[in-house]
C-alpha cells in the first residue's frame, strides 16, 4: 500500500498537487546535503503557503430587508468534486447581533471562527457596557484577511457578515485578497453570477431593501438557494437560513430543497432510450 | 530629613504595612499644580492650573489630546505625563485601526492601572510620579470622569481634582455636586474655574496664561478653550458670575470637607 | 510533478501556482485644480473582472478641511493607504513626530502631499496598488492637485484623471483644462464650468468603459470647506 496522499490521485485531475496534501511523497533530502536554503522544516520540506483550498464550501447569500438581513448558505463542504461532508455549518453566529457566513476553505473559516469567539470573550469579560459591534467585526475580520494576504499567506475565503447596530442594517463581504465592501444584496463564488442578477432585480423592483419585507426577502432567498443547488454542482439541497434583526440573530435548522422542485414528469416521458 | 529604613525600594514593606516609595510617588502628585475634572450627564470639562517657572519661561503643558473622544490633565512629572499620554494616544490607535471603533475609557484607565502596577511591585523601578484625570465619551455609555495615580488605583468620579491645593476644590465641587449632572456646557465651565480658583495661592488670580481648560461631550469631540473664549470665561469668573443657580460665592473653608471619596462614584 | 522536494522521481517541468495578491477593482478619479477652490471626482462602482461587487463605495475621503484624498486600483490597498494616512495625520510614522498631537494643527495639502509620496515609496518592494490623487488648497488659498504613480512619484498639476477610463478621461482634459490643441488662449475657469466638464467626463466614460459607472461622488473643496456632490450614473 503506497501511504502518500499525494499519489492516490487527486479529485480533479489538475495540474499536479494542487491540494498542498501533507505530508508529500518523497521527502528525502539528497544524501550528503545537511541544510538547503528555504527547506525550513526539520522533516526537509520547504515552508508551504496555502496556494488553493482543499475542503470548500460554496455560495453563500445575503440580502438586507426592512427589518434586518438575511443569510443563506448550503451544508455541504466538497473536497474537489467530491462532496465529502454533507452537514457542515456555514453560518456561525459571532454575537447577540452579527453572523458570518464562510465560502471558500472551511479549514481556514474554522480558523476564523476561532479568532472571532476569542475576541467576542475578551469583550465579555472586560464587562464594561462595550462589545464589538457588526462595524467593528467587520473591521477586525478585514484586517485579519488584508494582513494575511499581505504575507502571502492567505485565508482562502470570502466572508460574508450580516448583522444589526444602532438600527441600521449591516451587509458585507472581505475575499482572500482582503478586499472589504458592503452592499444590499450579497452572493459570493457561484452565486455571483446565478443569484446577484435575482438579488438586485428584486431590490430594484421593490425600490430598496427598506421596501422588502422578511417574508418577500425570505422566499427571494429560497429562490436562489434553489437555482443554486440546481446549477452549482458543488451545492447541496441542504441550507439554512440565518436571520439578523434588532431582536437578535436566529439561524435556522437545516431546509430541504428537494420538495420544492418536480421531477415527476420524467416518469411519463418516452422516447430518450428508456 | 529623618532617614527612614523601608523606603530603599519600591518592593520593601514597612513593618506598618507601608510601601514608603509609592507614597512619595503620591506626593508628587501633590506638588504638581491643581487640575480639576467634572462630569455631566453630557459632557466632562477638565480644567488646569499651569506654572511657569519664572516671569519670562512659557507656563508648562498641562493638558493633553489623547484621541477625539479623549483628553487627560495631568499634576506632576510632566516628563512621565508624556511617557502616558504617548502610550495613550498608541492605544486609542489601535483600537481605531483594528476596530474602526474609539476604545472605550474605562479600558484605557484599566490599562495604565496595570502598567502602573508593574511600577509598584518590581524591584528596580519606580512608580510614575503624575497623576491623570481622564475624561472620555463613549458612544456607548456615555461621558466618563477617571483618575490614575501612581499607586496605580484608578478611581471613577463625578467631579475630582489633583495637585496643589486640590483639597479646597474638592470642597467647592462636594457643595455643588448636586448641579452638575443637569449643567450645560457653560455652567459646567464655570463650576470648573471656581473650583479651580480654590487652588489658587494667595494674591494670585486666573488669566488667559495660567488657565487651561479642555472639554468633551455628546457630539462634541475633545476642544481646548483657549484666547478669545478663554477671556470670556475668565471675565463672567471675575465678575463674580456664578455657575451655580445658588449663587457660586465663595466656597466654605478648607476643611469643612466630610470624607476623602464622598464624590467617588459606584 | 514535486519541483520543490528533492526527490529521486523523474524531473518534471516545475509548476508555478503562486497566490497573487493584487487585484483590479476599476473605477476612475479625477481631480481639477481652480483659482480658489479644487474640484475631486470619483466613480463609486467596485468591480472584478465582469463582476460588480457593489454599485456603492466611496473611493474619496475627506481628510482635512482643505484636503481630499481620491485613490483606484486594488481597493483593499487603497483602503489601507487611506487608514495610514489618517493615522499619520494623527501621529505620523513617516517623520518621527506625531503631527498633530504635536503641533496641535492639522496638516497642509503640501505635507499631505509629501508624505503621501513617501508612504508609498516606503512600499518600493511590495507596493500598494493604488493610483492616487490628492485634491485640496495649498496654504495661499490657491487649488492644488498633486499626482502619484503607486510607488510615490508624484507632481504637483493644474488637473488629472486616474484609473480604468484615465486613457479616455486625460485626454479630454488637456484639451478642456489646459487648453491644448486650442486655437484660444489658456483662461482661468470657474467653478462652474469645472463641474460641468467634470460630469461631462464621467457620463462619457461610463459609455465606454465597463469598470465606472453607477454613483458620482464630486468634492468641492472652497475655503468654506469641503461640499459633498452626488450624481448618478449608468448602472449598465
Amino acid at each position: 500500500m503506497d501511504h502518500f496522499p499525494t499519489n492516490w490521485g487527486n479529485p480533479r485531475n489538475e495540474d499536479g498537487e494542487s491540494y498542498n496534501t501533507y505530508p508529500m511523497a518523497s521527502n528525502k533530502v539528497p544524501q550528503g546535503v545537511q541544510q538547503i536554503a528555504g527547506y525550513g522544516h526539520a522533516s526537509g520540506h520547504p515552508t508551504t503557503h496555502t496556494q488553493s483550498p482543499v475542503v470548500t464550501g460554496t455560495s453563500v447569500l445575503g440580502l438586507k430587508f426592512k427589518d434586518g438581513v438575511l443569510m443563506a448558505a448550503d451544508n455541504l463542504a466538497s473536497y474537489g468534486s467530491l462532496a465529502r461532508f454533507r452537514d457542515v455549518e456555514r453560518l456561525h453566529k459571532v454575537s447577540d447581533f452579527t453572523v458570518i457566513g464562510a465560502s471558500g476553505d472551511i479549514s481556514d473559516f474554522q480558523y476564523v471562527k476561532h479568532l472571532l469567539d476569542a475576541q467576542m470573550i475578551k469583550e465579555y469579560n472586560a464587562d464594561d457596557g462595550h462589545s464589538l459591534a457588526t462595524p467593528h467585526v467587520f473591521e477586525y475580520l478585514w484586517r485579519i484577511m488584508y494582513n494575511r494576504r499581505s504575507k502571502m499567506n492567505p485565508l482562502w475565503n470570502t466572508f460574508v457578515l450580516g448583522g444589526v447596530h444602532k438600527g441600521e442594517n449591516f451587509l458585507g463581504a472581505i475575499d482572500l485578497k482582503g478586499t472589504p465592501y458592503q452592499s444590499p444584496s450579497i452572493a459570493t463564488g457561484f452565486g455571483s453570477h446565478l443569484a446577484t442578477p435575482m438579488l438586485r432585480k428584486a431590490l430594484d423592483n421593490a425600490g430598496g431593501s427598506e421596501n422588502l419585507t422578511r417574508e418577500e426577502a425570505e422566499k427571494l432567498l429560497v429562490e436562489c438557494m434553489k437555482v443554486c443547488w440546481l446549477r452549482d454542482a458543488r451545492s447541496s439541497f441542504k441550507y439554512q437560513i440565518a436571520a439578523i434583526t434588532s431582536q437578535g440573530v436566529s439561524i435556522s435548522e437545516p431546509h430541504d430543497l428537494r420538495p420544492l422542485t418536480y421531477w415527476e414528469h420524467g416518469r411519463d416521458v418516452r422516447g430518450y432510450g428508456a | 530629613m529623618f532617614r527612614n529604613q523601608y523606603d530603599n525600594d519600591i518592593s520593601t514593606w514597612s513593618p506598618q504595612g507601608r510601601l514608603h516609595q509609592i507614597e512619595y510617588a503620591l506626593e508628587a502628585v501633590k506638588q504638581g499644580s491643581a487640575a480639576v475634572g467634572i462630569r455631566s450627564n453630557t459632557h466632562v470639562v477638565i480644567l488646569a492650573l499651569k506654572r511657569s517657572s519664572g516671569e519670562l519661561a512659557a507656563h508648562q503643558q498641562k493638558l493633553f489630546r489623547i484621541d477625539n473622544h479623549m483628553g487627560i490633565a495631568i499634576a506632576g512629572l510632566v516628563s512621565d505625563a508624556r511617557v502616558l499620554s504617548n502610550f495613550m494616544r498608541t492605544e486609542c490607535m489601535k483600537s481605531k485601526m483594528l476596530y474602526d471603533r474609539p476604545l472605550p475609557g474605562s479600558r484605557l484607565v484599566s490599562m495604565i492601572g496595570d502598567k502602573a502596577q508593574i511600577n509598584t511591585q518590581n524591584y528596580g523601578r519606580r512608580p510614575y510620579g503624575v497623576g491623570l484625570l481622564v475624561g472620555s465619551y463613549d458612544e456607548e455609555t456615555g461621558p466618563h470622569l477617571y483618575e490614575c495615580l501612581p499607586n496605580a488605583n484608578c478611581l471613577e468620579y463625578v467631579a475630582v481634582s489633583i495637585g496643589a491645593k486640590s483639597q479646597s476644590a474638592k470642597t467647592y465641587l462636594e457643595k455643588f455636586a448636586k448641579e452638575f449632572p443637569e449643567a450645560d456646557e457653560d455652567a459646567l465651565i464655570m463650576h470648573g474655574l471656581h473650583a479651580l480658583r480654590e487652588t489658587l495661592q494667595q494674591e494670585k488670580e486666573l488669566n488667559l496664561n495660567n488657565a487651561a481648560i479642555g472639554i468633551v461631550g455628546k457630539d462634541k469631540d475633545w476642544e481646548l478653550i483657549e484666547g478669545d473664549r478663554l477671556k470670556a470665561y475668565l471675565d463672567r469668573l471675575e465678575a463674580g458670575g456664578g455657575a451655580s443657580t445658588t449663587a457660586a460665592g465663595d466656597a466654605p473653608a478648607e476643611g469643612a470637607s466630610t470624607e476623602d471619596n464622598a464624590m467617588e462614584t459606584d | 510533478m514535486m519541483s520543490t522536494v528533492p526527490s529521486e522521481l523523474p524531473v518534471t517541468a516545475p509548476i508555478e501556482h503562486r497566490f497573487d495578491p493584487y487585484v483590479d477593482n476599476g473605477g476612475t478619479l479625477l481631480s481639477i485644480a481652480g483659482k480658489d477652490f479644487c474640484v475631486v471626482a470619483a466613480d463609486t462602482r467596485l468591480s472584478e473582472g465582469y463582476s460588480i461587487h457593489t454599485r456603492y463605495v466611496p473611493k474619496s475621503v475627506k481628510l482635512s478641511d482643505k484636503t481630499v484624498i481620491s485613490m483606484g486600483g486594488c481597493y483593499a490597498d487603497c483602503l489601507t493607504l487611506t487608514k495610514r494616512i489618517q493615522q499619520n495625520m494623527e501621529a505620523s510614522l513617516v517623520a518621527p513626530m506625531w503631527y498633530r498631537h504635536a503641533h496641535g494643527k492639522t496638516m497642509s495639502t503640501a505635507a499631505i502631499a509629501q508624505m503621501l509620496s513617501i508612504m508609498l515609496y516606503q512600499k518600493r518592494f511590495f507596493p500598494f496598488y493604488s493610483w492616487c490623487i490628492l485634491g485640496g488648497l495649498d496654504e495661499e488659498g490657491r487649488g492644488a492637485v498633486y499626482t502619484y504613480d503607486p510607488v510615490g512619484s508624484y507632481e504637483r498639476e493644474a488637473c488629472r484623471c486616474a484609473g480604468s477610463a484615465s486613457s479616455l478621461i486625460q485626454p479630454f482634459l488637456d484639451n478642456q483644462i489646459n487648453f491644448k490643441n486650442q486655437a484660444s488662449e489658456r483662461r482661468e475657469l470657474s467653478l462652474d464650468q469645472v463641474l460641468r466638464i467634470t460630469k461631462d467626463s464621467f457620463t462619457s466614460a461610463t459609455e465606454r468603459d465597463i469598470y465606472t459607472g453607477d454613483y458620482l461622488e464630486i468634492f468641492v473643496i472652497t475655503s468654506n470647506g469641503v461640499e459633498l456632490q452626488k450624481m448618478g450614473l449608468k448602472k449598465d
